[in-house]
């Protein structure tokens, strides 16, 4: 199923599939959050913004504005 | 003349490029566990083996070659271009091991650039507690590199690092990648228009962001028959590097690096459930602020009266032991109470400055930043705004300049405004003497009153920057992209020896930086109080004692009432009393005014010139707080510093700017005179009527 990363709850996984928005900033990119790299819900703050996040290892908080650009495939419950 | 090469130290933020940097130079630059540190461009000097001297170049931490905010900047300018004299002849990447893949991003870039480069892997101590090991020779290969393994807290490995960067010359400037593999034409076009520049650097010259390159892109314009790209299409490129790249890497580090997860042991998922759940971060954040406010109140109550009283001592052992003479009263009257004002709160600031110090090296300022983005961004301010407003408890201008990491403008634009709201160590020295002066101390709650009003007084001036900025994000009309994207750090313990230095060095410069200004200021102040024009003040005994012959005074209080009158009419009372219109309606007499007027030099000079005011015109051993409890208002007679009075002085410190060196540093970083007078004049008119207001309802 795939879905955007707003929808992505504490404590699942999930795959990104498409980053290419034009509004997803280079660095996050440059980050790590490309095709292809896992994905993990660590801590949201209230409202679920900004999510605290953990794509392969490397942690790091964005906005809401910006997962939702960011497409993923839920892997687990 | 031995030779000097140029050596730059670049990397992810928060890689330890500046403990690199301090270990090779023995210099003290400031650490900390927050990305975003080194903001700005520091220099040191290094001795290499076989007498080759380096220049060494710390840098700001950067993702990547494509500056998305001012401090990354810093490093791209310097490496496209190659005249500038700091350019360097190696470049040492540093790369933190455990986030090794993110970092060889930059690595491959800067490789790409054809610079001899070093690879640091640094905190290696932390590979046995992660499971990670590395095949350094395979990986030397892979990246066509040499690679230095350090671990700057261990001190191990920099030798090592010294011995490759001395053999700089056998360093391979092979690309790890091929930029023209992006889009085969468009590159080849580019190499036909350009043939004599280095393609990798054309295209980063193209893709800079128009914000921030001062880059030429004129030269690429001209050519006419090149067809440049859209935006979009430019950055659909980027991208398509970046993934590049990013296979490159895994493919790499597949061989290179293993990582044993059964031995990897992590502290951070546990801490962070705590520290920043919804409910419990926020609580354990306020609790933090209170015990930092306690601390400063309580703590350093004891070290502080005993200060107060040894300058006191000091000052009448000075009178007693020297001979007489206008030199002896410069000293006993106008610098040693000057200097006293100011060391007084050492405690309290060496207090402040290690609390900052260790959230800032503890990996926790990060987290606030993710607690508080959503809160800030209704302020128009963003998350990363938290730091400076932090940081700016301690000192504005530190603060200010640590906006740079802000990406959007507007948002960096209104933090670098509100920041001066922020009750900074300089207001210290005032809130706490008028507090000890004006308000009971009974306690509530376990917590003092006195420190109790202290915290309204930090918590005043976060509304007044958070109010500020709401206003200012509607009035402003500047449209810029706003993202947001935090690094969340690993927590660290924090080294103890960071902190300390931290911390001394800091108060060093608060109480040497101040020592200067107040040295300067009390000498004429001195000056001033004790000469003046006119009959009534060279002649001020005889037209005292006439006035009282009738009243029987004795000996002392005669001596007194010359005094006074000497005071009133000299130079600096004149002054004053000039001015003395002015202020009468906030409830301040003649001699608080002279100590606002020189306070917007810097706050902390206020208690200070009253010292040195009051001690001018008396000869008995006082603490300063004794005096200025002692004094009168001359109209309305009780205590001068009572409870209307004071609250009056504490809210116009509160919100007047008076720092020069704060508009020094606003002028710089907006880069137009236009906002630091905006503040100036705005804070100082918003005090006055706030304190004119306060002062007429308590009375
Ligand atoms: N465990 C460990 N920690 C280290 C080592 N070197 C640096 N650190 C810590 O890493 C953090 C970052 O260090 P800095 O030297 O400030 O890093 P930087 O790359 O200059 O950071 P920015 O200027 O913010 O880009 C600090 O908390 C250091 O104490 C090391 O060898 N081992
Ligand atoms: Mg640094």
């Amino acid at each position: 199923m795939q879905v955007t990363l707003a929808h992505l709850k504490r404590g699942e996984r999930a795959i990104i599939v498409d980053v290419s928005s034009i509004n997803i900033p280079l660095k996050l990119l440059e980050m790590g959050c490309l095709p292809g790299n896992e994905v993990e819900l660590v801590q949201v703050a209230p409202f679920s913004d900004p999510m605290y996040l953990n794509i392969n290892g490397t942690h790091l908080a964005i906005r809401k504005e910006t997962a939702i650009h960011i497409i993923i495939e839920i892997t687990n419950e | 003349m031995s030779k000097q090469i140029n050596v730059a130290l670049i990397g992810n933020p928060n890689t330890g490029k500046t403990s690199v940097f301090n270990s090779l130079t023995g210099l003290n630059q400031k650490v900390g566990n927050y990305p975003g540190i080194t903001v700005e461009k520091k220099e040191g000097i290094c001795k290499l083996p076989r007498g080759v001297k380096a220049h060494i170049i710390d840098l700001p931490g950067t993702y990547s070659l494509n500056a998305s905010s001012l401090d990354e900047n810093v490093v791209i300018e310097l490496l496209l271009n190659k005249n500038d004299k700091d350019f360097p002849d190696v470049a040492v990447v540093v790369s933190d091991v455990e986030n090794l893949k993110r970092n060889l991003l930059l690595f491959t870039q800067i490789k790409d650039l054809e610079i001899p480069t070093v690879l640091v892997i640094n905190m290696s101590d932390r590979m046995k507690y992660k499971g990670i090991s590395l095949d350094i020779p395979y990986l030397e290969s892979q990246l066509q590199t040499k690679i230095a393994l350090v671990s700057t807290r261990k001190n191990e490995g920099i030798d090592n690092l010294k011995t490759l960067i001395s053999n700089y010359k056998e360093l391979s400037i092979t690309p790890c990648l091929n930029a023209s593999e992006i889009d085969k034409e468009y590159f080849d076009n580019l190499r036909k228009a350009f043939p004599n520049q280095l393609l990798y650097k054309l295209w980063l010259v193209i893709t800079q962001d128009v914000n921030f390159g001062k880059t030429d892109r004129n030269e690429i314009d001209a050519v006419a028959d090149f067809k440049t790209k859209t935006k979009a299409d430019l950055k659909r490129l980027q991208q398509k590097e970046t993934i590049k790249r990013y296979q490159f890497i895994n493919n790499t580090l597949k061989k290179g690096q293993t990582i044993d997860l059964s031995t990897a042991k992590d502290l951070r998922i546990k801490l962070d459930r705590i520290l920043t759940h919804k409910i419990w971060g926020y609580a354990i954040f306020l609790v933090i602020l209170l015990t930092i406010f306690q601390a400063i109140y309580d703590w350093s109550a004891i070290p502080m009266d005993f200060i107060d009283s040894s300058f006191a001592s000091l000052s009448e052992w000075t009178k007693n032991s020297l001979p007489e003479g206008a030199f002896t009263s410069l000293l006993a009257e106008g610098i040693i109470p000057g200097l006293g004002g100011i060391v007084i709160f050492i405690p309290q600031i060496a207090f402040l400055f290690l609390f900052i110090s260790v959230l800032e090296e503890s990996g926790y300022m990060s987290r606030v930043v993710f607690l508080m983005d959503r809160g800030m961004r209704r302020f128009g301010l963003s998350g990363k705004s938290v730091v400076p407003l932090i940081s700016g408890t301690a000192c504005a201008i530190p603060a200010i300049m640590a906006t740079r990491n802000i990406e959007s403008w507007k948002e960096r634009l209104i933090t670098i405004l509100v920041t001066p709201f922020t009750t900074c160590s300089a207001r210290l020295p005032v809130y706490l003497i008028i507090i000890s002066l004006v308000i009971p101390e009974g306690r509530f709650l376990g917590l003092g009153y006195q420190a109790l009003t202290l915290m309204l007084l930090y918590l005043i001036g976060f509304g007044a920057a958070l109010i500020s900025a709401m206003i200012l994000n509607k009035v402003l009309k500047i449209k810029s992209k706003s993202f947001f994207v935090v690094e969340m750090p690993n927590y660290k313990l924090p080294l103890i020896k960071n902190v300390a230095l931290t911390v001394v060095e800091k108060t060093k410069s608060f109480v040497f930086g101040a020592g200067k200004i107040i040295l300067a200021i009390s000498i004429v102040l001195w000056f001033l109080a004790s000469y003046g024009p006119g009959e009534e003040f060279n002649n001020a005994e005889e037209i005292v004692t006439e006035k009282f012959a009738s009243k029987h005074l004795t000996e002392e209080e005669l001596q007194n009432e010359i005094a006074s009158q000497k005071l009133e009419y000299s130079f600096i009372g004149l002054t004053g009393r000039a001015i003395e219109p002015a202020i009468r309606p906030l409830g301040y007499d003649w001699k608080i005014g002279i100590a606002i007027v020189s306070s917007f030099a810097a706050r902390e000079v206020f208690v200070g010139t009253l010292a040195t005011i009051y001690s001018v015109g008396s000869d008995e051993e006082e603490t300063i707080k004794n005096r200025m409890a002692g004094e009168v208002n001359p109209i309305l007679g009780g205590p001068l510093f009572n409870f209307a009075s004071g609250i009056s002085l504490l809210l116009f410190y509160a919100f007047a700017m008076q720092c020069m060196s704060t508009l020094a540093i606003v002028k710089r970083e907006t880069n137009s005179w236009k906002w630091p007078i905006l503040q100036l004049v705005l804070m100082s008119v918003f005090a006055y009527v706030v304190a004119f207001i306060a002062f007429q309802i308590l009375i």
